[in-house]
């Protein structure tokens, strides 16, 4: 471990920290130290724990096993946020703040100033004003918050944090949300709270912005510590290779040889929506194409898109060599072209029903007869999902909110697969389940695609997409980054393009 | 389903008896008994005809708005639109008199221009809440008032009243019985039986449901939210016509005080009867049963001396509250 100061004192260190949810580790004995003045990045993959570290650092999780220490004493740091009067706070990635106050009444939210029993709002404006002045914020204290830009909410935010005489800053992917040149004006701040004392936490996927602006760099893998290094020791490359470097297991079935002449199934063409910006690709018959990329890169905006949730606002969709552009999911799903959506129960299943009426919700049409629906072959339909998926449930009149999260995930597949579709689109398969069934979803997934069914797998889990598909797109920033195939499909390569590292044009 | 209001709160639940949908219909049997005990002219022929044709005009609506609330929705509009539409149609018929003459032809084609104001109406709310994007509470408060001040403005402030003659032809609707059942009854039955039909075995009903569970999986199931939620409200508004075509011949007349408060009395019939405000679960049955409450209620109380009549509304309150309270109890457990 490179220390920035010997004789200094850490802020804030956490001492093998671990912490399980239920049953499921997800951090195993971390070691962190952050001193004062120190810009500290917290890098891994999706799923690595960085979320959950910064939380227990905030107080918002408390550790299974482990300490904290702050100023070098023991502490247990009080739940909800209140690690804020400690100078611990802890900004999230969807930000905290009142939409409809303004910027004073914001950042003095909870601990109002008041004079004879009402508030001083000249004293709390004088303050916010001043504090704006000093970071070179250009708005003013009265604005709504609603009518601020991203990158000036987050910066109310950190005045928020200032004012509370913050020493400890925790930030949540600050940079995601933020355009370059914010992104610039975000780092300048970042220098001046350095320059003041403050101690500064953040997690980025930008690993340019990370080498730029950090003085030391702590990768996580798996809920492991793997290292914490100067940055100043570490080329770009050398973090993606922390980050990954993980051995595949026979977690996936053998892949079947992809036949080359199979006719195309799906063609998209220089396609823009929200999120989206140009997107080209083609997919045949029978071929498992993994779409990989970092969250929030528009992949599932895009298959979004393509399947009529989401206008198009240029550019063609081919399904089969017929151009189409779907206004409906009703369209998409009677011309054999399917999503499953990541957000299984946000917007995959009715929580508060049975399976049968779930299962058969997206393929209703097809279990009318003569105005009604035809209980039986619902039923039929039911028993035979729940042989096909290995579907798990104590009696069929349970409701799917009380299922597990792999057996809700195996009755999500099977209701898209109900109207037997030509084009699967999964996005992330296997989010929050564990490894025994993720291990059959991906046998499922080989064998829907062994029928002659185009799946799209869309995952942030990079094994899983190296594991399924025959070929994988790498998107970024609503674009396509770069196309890996074969042998050179691995999880360097893909970080490589994810982060920005190589561009497609540097690979052809 | 997953609803039990009331399966910790009566001893009854250790009976075996699924108090889900049983306790509306215990509730109303209770009432019943009481109403018996009171006065035993309760349960006489004409008493008992009487209170089922009371109950019909709310319980016509409160089945349109079983459909509005079980996809998510809300109509506050109805008791307005009726006065509007009976209004609307007394003057149709009025007018007819003086062309095709006062025979069945004026009561049909004034019937279907209460039908075709239903269903405009209904697609009004439908489209300003759907493709407008406003709130159903909003859109729905809004035409409330609009409907509600057409009908005085079409009355000039004073009241509508139908051509002596045809109230002679248009009077049986209201007044005559079928098979020993009047006929308000009888329409209240068809449409308690399609309406369960509709909701509990079609596609349509599924997809009411499926909405107002959750939005976004009817929306990513390929269910055309739009079109279903209009729909709901295009339904809403052809009960509230058909209400309004068996309840005019009653009075005879419209004016800007007919069908105050009767959105209120639907919303109430369909709450007690177990359906969720908040959506995702809806039961025809027990909004019948609820609509059949409400009206044994003010029956009993003109039955009896011990409670004052105009105490009405106070009961009606009071087992508004305690079903919600039911329903409540049992999203804790």
């Amino acid at each position: 471990m490179v220390e920035i100061e010997a004789v200094a004192v850490p802020v804030l260190r956490a001492d093998c920290v671990s912490k399980s949810f239920g049953k499921v580790p997800v951090l195993f004995s971390i070691n962190l130290d952050i001193y004062a003045g120190e810009v500290h990045a917290l890098i891994g993959e999706n799923g690595a724990g960085k979320t959950t570290l910064m939380k227990v650092l905030a107080g918002f999780h408390s550790p299974t096993s482990g300490q904290i220490y702050l100023d070098g004493e023991k502490v247990a740091l009080p739940p909800n946020g209140e690690t804020e009067k400690l100078g611990v706070v802890l900004i999230h990635q969807e930000l905290n703040l009142a939409e409809q106050m303004s910027v004073e009444e914001n950042v003095f939210l909870g601990r109002e100033i008041m004079k004879g029993g009402v508030l001083d709002r000249a004293a709390m404006n004088a303050k916010v004003s001043e504090y704006l002045r000093e970071i070179g914020l250009n708005i003013s204290a009265s604005d709504r918050v609603s009518d601020l830009s991203i990158a000036q909410k987050q910066m109310v935010e950190i005045i928020k944090a200032i004012s509370r005489n913050a020493r400890v800053l925790i930030m949540d992917e600050p940079t995601a949300v933020l355009t370059e040149s914010e992104t610039e004006l975000f780092f300048q701040q970042v220098e001046h709270l350095k320059s003041k004392g403050v101690a500064i936490i953040f997690v980025s996927h930008k690993l340019g912005e990370v080498k730029s602006i950090s003085d030391r760099v702590t990768v996580l893998r798996d809920g492991q510590w793997i290292g914490t290094h100067s940055v100043a020791d570490l080329t770009l490359d050398a973090m993606a290779r922390m980050m990954v470097g993980r051995e595949l297991s026979d977690l996936f079935p053998p892949m079947n040889e992809i036949d080359v002449d199979a006719p195309v199934a799906l063609e998209v063409n220089n396609l823009f929506a929200a999120g989206v910006e140009g997107v080209s690709f083609i997919q045949r018959q029978g071929e498992i194409l993994g779409f990989s990329g970092l969250i929030g890169s528009g992949r599932s905006a895009l298959f979004e898109a393509i399947c009529g949730i989401n206008p198009i606002y240029s550019g063609s969709v081919a399904v089969h060599g017929q151009a189409r552009q779907f206004t409906s999911v009703a369209q998409a799903r009677d011309a054999g072209i399917v999503y499953l959506t990541k957000d299984r129960k946000g917007k995959g299943l009715l929580l508060n029903q049975q399976m049968r009426p779930n299962l058969t919700l997206f393929s209703l049409p097809k279990f009318v007869k003569r105005f009604g629906i035809d209980r039986e072959s619902e039923e039929n339909a039911l028993t035979r999902a729940i042989r096909r998926f290995d579907i798990r449930a104590l009696d069929s009149g349970v409701n799917v909110g009380d299922l597990s999260g792999g057996n809700q995930q195996k009755l999500l597949l099977a209701k898209i697969m109900e109207c037997d579709p030509s084009i699967v689109i999964i996005d992330e398969p296997t989010r929050g389940i564990d490894v025994g069934t993720k291990q059959q979803i991906y046998h499922f997934i080989a064998a829907i695609a062994s029928e002659g069914v185009s799946v799209v797998v869309v995952s942030s889990e990079m094994p899983e997409v190296i594991g399924v598909s025959h070929r994988v797109i790498v998107m970024r920033e609503g674009k396509i980054a770069g196309e890996v195939t074969g042998d050179a499909i691995n999880e360097y390569e893909i970080v490589r393009y994810a982060t920005g590292l190589k561009k497609e044009s540097a690979n052809v | 389903m997953s609803d039990k209001p009331a399966s910790k709160k009566f001893s009854l639940a250790g009976m075996g008896v699924d108090l889900t949908t049983a306790g509306p219909a215990i509730a109303l049997l209770i009432l019943c008994v009481i109403g018996y005990l009171l006065n035993p002219a309760f349960i006489s022929e004409g008493n008992i005809s009487n209170l089922l044709t009371r109950s019909a005009f709310i319980g016509i609506i409160a089945i349109g708005a079983t459909f509005v609330i079980t996809s998510g929705g809300i109509d506050l509009s109805v008791g307005s639109m009726a006065a509007v539409i009976a209004g609307v149609m007394i003057i149709t018929m009025n007018a007819l008199v003086e062309t095709i003459g006062s025979g069945v032809a004026t009561v049909i084609l004034g019937c279907l221009c209460a039908i075709i104001l239903g269903i405009g109406a209904g697609y009004i709310n439908g489209a300003l809440t759907t493709k407008g994007k406003i709130e159903a509470f909003i859109v729905t408060l809004g035409t409330m008032g609009i409907f509600r001040s057409l009908v005085t403005y079409f009355a000039d402030g004073g009241t509508l009243s139908l051509n002596f003659e045809i109230r002679g032809v248009y009077r049986p609707v209201y007044y005559d019985s079928f098979l020993g059942l009047p006929i308000p009854v009888w329409v209240f039955a068809v449409v308690a039986i399609s309406g369960w039909l509709l909701l509990n075995r079609t596609a349509f009903g599924r997809y009411c449901t499926a909405i107002g569970s959750n939005e976004s999986v009817a929306k990513y199931s390929a269910i055309k939210v739009d079109r279903v939620k209009t729909y709901t409200y295009i339904i809403q508004g052809l009960c509230v016509a058909l209400a309004t075509i068996i309840y005019v011949p009653r009075l005879g007349s419209a004016s800007s005080s007919t069908g105050v408060l009767w959105e209120l009395e639907a919303i109430a019939a369909v709450i007690i009867g177990g359906t969720v405000l908040k959506g995702g679960y809806g039961r025809i049955g027990g909004t019948i049963l609820g609509a059949l409450i409400l009206t044994t209620i003010g029956n009993i109380l003109n039955f009896t001396d011990m409670i004052s009549n105009y105490l009405n509304g106070t009961m009606q309150g009071l087992i508004i509250i305690i079903a919600v309270w039911l329903q409540r109890g049992s999203a804790k457990n």
